[in-house]
């Protein structure tokens, strides 16, 4: 049975980490702009939507270049950070999770909104006949009503961020302990030549993502419906 | 003050609703009008799901004009939606609580129990699961969840008009009691005159987007000028009393103000109150008493109103007695043959009647 390194274990907490922050924010963020996606009727509705899903489609390199720009010494983020005395944020730990939160964003933002989307304006006006404020109607019967797409949006986010590198390489780099996930730990061990390592973080991930997967699938009947 | 005085204006995808009306804020009144007539945004309007201008009072209370705009959970009305809208992710007593939880204590006045008694509702809520009920039986549910806030008013939304005629037939007497023993007044929205015929009160006709008239259901039905008069069951509704049972030709003679009706015999007991309906194309016309007809219901009439019905047919609107009215659909050769004209006393013969309570 091999061990992993001691490097490798910190590099496993930390992705773990970077995941359970990320899914936590991204929960945070996502629900009230898939709310707004589901129930607007706004002409810029379109933008946000492509805004959003736009990691979908360009490469991760690409976002983490232009978050590393924007956070950097030149950058408008990095001047105000530097402004409120915060540092840097890249190379950093909390630059990983703003690129994280962007980068899932889709994985999150698309199952709530289509679980909002999916329960209608009906429920929510029957609420609203039966003396129930804006409020209220959220948290009693669109949060309950929306749950399979909360579960999803959850397990998606934290898998999505698990399996990240690019964003990653090119904001986070290589500190261990800080930025150095699993998927940068796998990297430096082919780059070594260190293949038996990079079995074990990779064969590790392989397994973890499918577990995810197979929980979602399989509770995907029942979740619809609890 | 104890009134309902609406007016709503709404421009949406081509269609305008410019509609005002007052009614009495008790018993049932029907806005009713073909699919497009506005009648389900004008109730939309009242609950406050759609944001037009305009200005409602229910009874003397201010829920909306230019300056104010009560929203919908601030409005202490009921709603009862087409399809029954029970919340999927609750039990069926937990949304009959749903309301209840959110009506402050001091405006409690409707007792839980006598609601679930009425409605029987106690065998459903041990079913549990909505989705284990019948849409007949999700329907009473919705309409016991929006009676326990004890609204002021009630809201039904073509309540009946999802579900199949056995689930209609179990709800109409839960209907015809609520409207009998509790004191809500409703604002009903159908497209079914019978329906209408057998619960409202009151009449609001709407037709694309507009009141065209409004007044009492019998008085208004009655009237020749309007488009319910062309409809095929158009007719007259007579509010009898039920006198008496014979027992040998199994029939119950229905009395009323000038006149009474012979029909099948009913479970009513003698006195008790029931609404018929006698459509126009049900009823006929003799100038002189007829004999050897087999006919039992001929009612002495006087003529009020004439009006063309059609290239072929006629409208006559007679009065029996001194209040009660009925309408006629007949030929215009029958009416030149029998040179039919108004203030004149003829024998209308009723076909059949129908029943309502």
């Amino acid at each position: 049975m091999p061990q992993l390194a001691p490097d490798d274990l910190q590099a496993v907490w930390l992705t773990l980490k970077l995941a359970s922050v990320t899914t936590i924010l991204l929960l945070a963020v996502a629900t009230p702009l898939a709310w707004w996606l589901a129930m607007s009727r706004q002409w810029y509705k379109g933008i946000v939507s492509a805004l959003v899903a736009l990691p979908l489609v360009i490469p991760p390199t690409v976002l983490g270049f232009y978050l590393l720009l924007l956070m950097g010494p030149h950058g408008v983020v990095g001047d105000l950070t530097t402004a409120l005395n915060l540092g840097r944020l890249p190379f950093t730990f909390a630059g990983l999770v703003i690129g994280s939160v962007l980068f899932s964003m889709p994985f999150a933002v698309q199952p709530i909104q289509n679980a909002f989307e999916a329960i209608g304006r009906r429920p929510l006006e029957v609420a609203a006949t039966l003396r129930a404020g804006a409020w209220d109607r959220f948290f009693s019967v669109a949060l309950p009503l929306a749950r399979p797409g909360f579960l999803t949006a959850m397990i998606l986010a934290f898998a999505h961020t698990v399996g990240e590198f690019g964003v990653v390489l090119m904001l986070g780099g290589n500190i261990p302990g800080e930025t150095r996930v699993l998927s940068v730990a796998i990297y430096n061990h082919v780059e070594a030549m260190e293949y038996a390592s990079a079995h074990l973080l990779a064969g590790g991930m392989v397994l973890f993502s499918f577990l995810v997967l197979l929980s979602l699938y399989l509770a995907g009947g029942k979740l619809v419906k609890v | 003050m104890n009134e309902i005085r609406a007016q709503f204006s709404l421009q949406r995808d081509g269609f305008r609703l410019d509609a005002s009306f007052s009614a009495p804020a008790v018993g049932v009144t029907a806005l009713f009008g073909s699919s497009g007539s506005g009648k389900t945004t004008l109730l939309r309007c009242i609950a406050g799901l759609e944001r037009a201008q305009g200005s409602l009072q229910v009874k003397g209370e201010l829920w909306q004009d230019k300056t104010t705009f009560l929203p919908t959970h601030k409005r202490p009305l009921g709603y009862v939606f087409q399809e029954a809208s029970l919340f999927t992710h609750l039990s069926v007593r937990a949304n009959l609580e749903y309301g209840l939880k959110r009506t402050p204590i001091t405006e409690r006045k409707v007792p839980p129990e006598q609601v679930i008694e009425w409605l029987g509702l106690s065998r459903l809520i041990e079913r549990g699961d909505p989705a284990k009920l019948s849409g007949g039986e999700r329907q009473r549910v919705a309409i016991g969840r929006a009676l326990l806030t004890s609204p002021r008013i009630l809201l039904m939304d073509e309540p009946l008009s999802a579900l199949d005629t056995n689930s209609k037939q179990e709800i109409l007497p839960y209907l015809e009691r609520l409207h009998r023993e509790l004191n809500i007044p409703v604002l009903y929205v159908s497209h079914a005159m019978d329906e209408v015929a057998r619960l409202a009160d009151h009449l609001v006709l709407l037709e694309k987007g507009c009141v065209i008239a409004s007044g009492k259901l019998h008085e208004t039905l009655a009237r020749l000028d309007l488009p319910t008069a062309h409809y095929d069951d158009a007719g007259a509704v007579i509010e009898a009393t039920v006198a008496q049972h014979d027992e040998k030709y199994h029939l119950t003679r229905l009395d009323f103000p000038g006149g009474s009706l012979w029909v099948g015999k009913m479970d009513h007991a003698p006195g008790s109150k029931v609404r018929a309906r006698v459509l126009a194309r049900d009823v006929s016309i003799a100038t002189q008493q007829p004999h050897g007809s087999s006919i039992s219901n001929i009612l002495a009439a006087r003529i009020l109103e004439i009006r063309d019905e059609g290239p072929d047919k006629v409208s006559v609107k007679m009065m029996i007695g001194d209040s009660q009215v009925l309408l006629s659909r007949i030929t215009r050769r029958s009416r030149d043959l029998l040179a039919l004209s108004v203030g004149m006393d003829v024998f209308a013969q009723v076909k059949s009647v129908a029943l309502m309570a």
